[in-house]
């Protein structure tokens, strides 16, 4: 009896390759062996036990802790003087007026009179850990500097977490940064997003479940470092190559598609044989089926352009001057990618109208300017006219000394903006240095903001967070105490019977 | 005294007369805080400016008939700010060369004592306005790297009198900006520095002992330039400070030494380590200028870093001055820097000091700036409040006697875009 094998026939015409050639004619002595999936055998890739977002919210060895009395900045557009937080099991539990929340019995009260309380403070753009201190060629792990586009190189490959640099930021508030490699490249690789703590492996600092991201860099930093290294030695040189690196994962990703569809179609139909050769009692007339496609090479550099272009990654692009950020949204709206945000992008308040449209959102300081020409235009009320557009705006800092201030960063940025007539709360200032960069990050569904459900990432400060006399008191980070200024700071391995900190304690 | 020196004392004084400042109206600021020293606050007071100059200063203070009105309630007013190391007016952009003077390769070898920031001084440079603006009204600029990176001038940031003329510098040479340890040498040996700076000084006196040899082509050979041989003997004199680059212990040690041994005077600049030096640069009466944000292990030799090292320093006796250290386009951040000194422990009156009196008592100006004592030079600032604060800003700035116009290049870009056109 001859077997017609129709599987898939119906399909066949939408795939790119036929897939049924069945021929039954043909007995064959060996049908299993055919019906081997050749990437069956090899084991799967697994992926980094990241955790997923759900891990974010959920720490069983935090403790519970009240801070009572406080005047606490909820970067949600809420203030609460007078008000108490209870933090537990890694999560917001409660907030509101002192006389409304209620204090688990066995937590931890802390008296916050006249203190501040804030959400984490997040560095959208930071490269402790890549750049560590000391800053010696041992530790300079941020510019994978061999070709201009690297994405296959991750920050979190490099990422020290032992740099002492990271206790510090933390006794700056700090508790999420956007870890990047450097700005040598063009696409220079992913980004690593941590929780501000000290750990022994990455994988114990990576922020829970966050997504990826991929740092891009325009204008002068690329054609400086490849000048004489085969280019690109022009800004012309350089979105042709982003557009020939896009135009490269296009194709990369249409092979990748078709070979999944392919797979699929096959998958089908040596099920559908199986079944049918499972009624077939006569084993001369099994059926054969064609061998499985083969897979297309993996390439990672282009695995993660790919998966740009499918949207799992969110790009970051280092860019200051506006021409410079009106053409990366010409590359991206050709390629078919989203930009995240712009990091640096000293001229984005002359394009805010276009960011704003577009919801790309701006990295920026409060009055870095002039140290190279694509930073002559800099002014201190960027961040300021970027919120007055609707769009959103950052503070981030780039710098292991900035990240230790992003709050008073951020005062300089809305005092600026007022004195130029722009009304900014502190609820928006607060904003630039919690709830927005939570979403440059992508994570502002858990942290960035003080909610009931929320992360515990929180903030006591002696004083207003935006006055230059105010510290941080009490750091937490997922709920854990990451800073305590009456025990100051932590050392980290480094530093051990080797620094100041210990002796100067 | 040399002949050369003649001349650079009368291009200096030259450059005095240029700086005159332009004759001024009466100005009076009323009813507000001042600092007339930064230990020594009046309230509601009156400060009586005529001639560039402070007149009168006090509660009592009448204001004279045709003064310039300024409303100081709830104001306050300090001296003008004094960057205390900076490269205004040398690097307009840092990273282009085109634009960018008196910064030498940081090898043991860069030897440009004659090197005079004044002949490369611009004071067109796109930065004095925003410093000024920023209520900065002098610095202290000069060049940096290698071993003598050459002398440093004091210049005002007041506007010039007409449209294209300079901004004149107020003294040529303050100082002789020289540096050890890693701050002159990127690679090599710290011993040999320091070395190479004894040579050095032994070659001055060398030359000065053979000047007519040396003439004829009878001198030994000396690892210096005729002028740049010249430019050290004020210094080795004791009449010229030297304020030298160093960031770690054993650097500033050397520097101490060095400076007992020839009867230097000088001053730390850097001092990331200086706190565990502190008794010793209190004993030889060193004032350190510090940049209190420098916290980071940043090299191998310099990992004794603090938070507090400038309120520790000041504790035990040591004058401090606060400074970008050489940035230009942060000039305007240096009242940022002392109210983080002061939130690490520095007393709010030496903060204050740290960016007004005491850079001006570093480089020999303590009778003429830093204070608005009366007779001082009347660089003033009027503040929205507290001077140190990030909420405050610099409302009027006077400038020899002078109000100051705060337009910069990023108030026109902002007046441009404030509104968007298309």
């Amino acid at each position: 009896m001859r077997v017609p094998v129709l599987v898939c026939l119906a399909l066949a015409s939408a795939c790119a390759t036929p897939v049924v050639k069945v021929k039954p004619e043909q007995p064959t002595l060996d049908v299993d062996e055919s019906w081997v999936d050749p990437a069956g055998d090899v084991p799967p890739r697994t992926r980094r036990p990241t955790q997923d977002r759900g891990a974010a919210l959920h720490n069983p060895a935090a403790p519970a802790i009240a801070i009572r009395h406080a005047t606490i900045m909820t970067a949600t557009g809420q203030t609460i003087d007078g008000g108490t937080i209870v933090l537990a099991d890694g999560a917001i539990t409660a907030l509101g007026a002192d006389a409304g929340v209620k204090v688990p019995g066995g937590a931890q009260v802390i008296d916050g009179t006249g203190k501040f309380v804030t959400p984490g403070l997040i560095d959208a753009h930071s490269h402790l850990g890549v750049y560590a201190a000391p800053g010696t060629h041992a530790t300079d792990d941020g510019n994978e500097a061999s070709a201009p586009v690297t994405a296959q190189a991750r920050a979190q490959y490099g990422y020290w977490p032992q740099d002492p640099q990271i206790s510090r930021a933390i006794a700056g508030g700090v508790t999420a940064a956007l870890i990047l490699p450097g700005s040598a490249n063009l696409i220079g690789g992913e980004g690593f997003i941590v929780v501000m703590r000290p750990g022994r492996t990455t994988d114990e600092v990576a922020f829970p479940g966050a997504p990826r991201a991929l740092k891009m860099a325009c204008g002068e930093n690329p054609k400086r470092v490849y000048a004489e290294k085969g280019g690109p030695r022009t800004r012309m040189g350089e979105y042709a190559a982003f557009r020939a690196a896009f135009n490269e994962a296009r194709a990369y990703l249409a092979k990748q598609t078709v070979y999944e569809r392919t797979r699929a179609l096959w998958l089908k139909k040596k099920a559908r044989a199986a079944e049918l050769d499972g009624k077939q009692t006569n084993p001369r007339l099994k059926v054969k089926v064609e061998p499985a496609p083969e897979a297309p090479p993996v390439d990672l550099r282009l695995e993660t352009l790919a998966a740009v272009l499918r949207g799992d990654v969110l790009v970051q692009v280092h860019c200051y001057k506006a021409s410079d950020m009106a053409e990366m949204v010409a590359v991206a709206d050709e390629s078919g990618f989203q930009i995240r945000s712009f990091h640096h992008a000293l001229e984005a308040y002359k394009i805010r109208d276009l960011l704003a449209a577009r919801h790309i959102a701006v990295n920026t300081w409060s009055d870095w300017w002039g140290f190279k020409l694509e930073a002559f235009d800099g002014i201190q009320e960027n961040a300021a006219l970027i919120t007055q557009q609707g769009g959103r705006a950052t503070i981030h800092s780039d710098s292991a000394i900035g990240i230790q201030r992003l709050n008073q960063d951020a005062a300089k940025a809305m005092a600026a903006g007022r004195a130029a007539g722009i009304s900014i709360t502190d609820d928006q200032a607060l904003r630039w240095v919690t709830a927005n960069p939570a979403w440059v990050l992508g994570v502002d569904d858990v942290t960035g903001t003080l909610e009931a459900g929320k992360r515990a990432d929180v903030v006591v400060w002696s004083g207003s967070p935006f006055s230059v006399y105010s510290r941080a008191e009490l750091v937490i980070a997922g709920g854990e105490v990451t800073y305590d200024r009456k025990t100051g700071l932590l050392p980290s391995d480094f530093e051990l019977g080797n620094s100041a900190i210990e002796r100067a304690r | 005294m040399t002949r050369t020196f003649t001349l650079t004392r009368l291009a200096a004084v030259g450059v005095l007369a240029c700086a005159a400042p332009v004759a001024a109206d009466t100005i009076a600021v009323t009813g507000a805080t001042i600092y007339q020293r930064s230990d020594h606050k009046l309230e509601g007071a009156t400060l009586v400016i005529r001639d560039g100059k402070i007149a009168e200063v006090g509660a009592g203070v009448a204001v004279p008939a045709g003064a310039t009105r300024i409303d100081g309630t709830g104001k306050t007013v300090t001296a003008g700010l004094i960057e205390a190391s900076t490269q205004l007016g040398l690097i307009e952009v840092d990273l282009e060369e085109s634009g960018n003077d008196g910064r030498f390769a940081v090898l043991p070898t860069e030897i440009h004592a004659a090197y005079r920031a004044v002949d490369a001084y611009s004071g067109r440079s796109v930065a004095i306005p925003i410093a000024r603006a920023g209520g900065v009204t002098s610095a202290i600029t000069g060049p940096s790297g290698g071993l003598v990176a050459g002398q440093a001038a004091w210049v005002s940031l007041g506007e010039g009198a007409g449209p294209i003329a300079p901004i004149a510098p107020l003294r040529a040479p303050v100082a002789m900006n020289m540096s050890l340890g890693r701050d002159a040498m990127a690679i090599g040996s710290r011993g040999h520095t320091v070395e190479r700076l004894r040579e050095l000084f032994d070659d001055v006196d060398n030359y000065r002992r053979n000047r007519a040899g040396f003439e004829r082509n009878a001198s030994r050979r000396l690892i210096a330039q005729r002028l740049d041989l010249e430019a050290l003997l004020p210094v080795l004199d004791g009449r010229e400070l030297v304020a030298i680059r160093a960031s770690a212990e054993v650097d500033i040690r050397a520097a101490l030494a060095i400076a007992a041994e020839r009867r230097l005077r000088i001053a730390i600049v850097g001092g990331t380590e200086a706190w565990r030096v502190a008794a010793e640069l209190a004993a030889a009466r060193v004032p350190v200028l510090l940049d209190p944000t420098d916290n980071l292990p940043g090299d191998l030799g310099a990992v004794n870093v603090r938070d507090d090292t400038a309120a520790v320093l000041a504790r035990a006796g040591v004058v401090v001055g606060i400074s970008t250290l050489g940035s230009t386009s942060a000039a305007r951040t240096i009242r940022q820097l002392a109210g983080i000194a002061v939130a690490q422990g520095l007393p709010w009156q030496k903060g204050l000091a740290a960016i007004t009196e005491v850079p001006a008592q570093i480089y020999g100006g303590a009778a003429e700036r830093g204070t608005l004592e009366r007779g001082k030079i009347a660089d003033v600032v009027v503040w929205s409040g507290d001077p140190l604060e990030l909420s405050s800003r610099a409302e009027t700035v006077i400038i020899g006697g002078a109000v100051q116009s705060l337009a910069t290049h990023q108030s026109r870009l902002l007046d441009r875009y404030k509104v968007l056109h298309r």
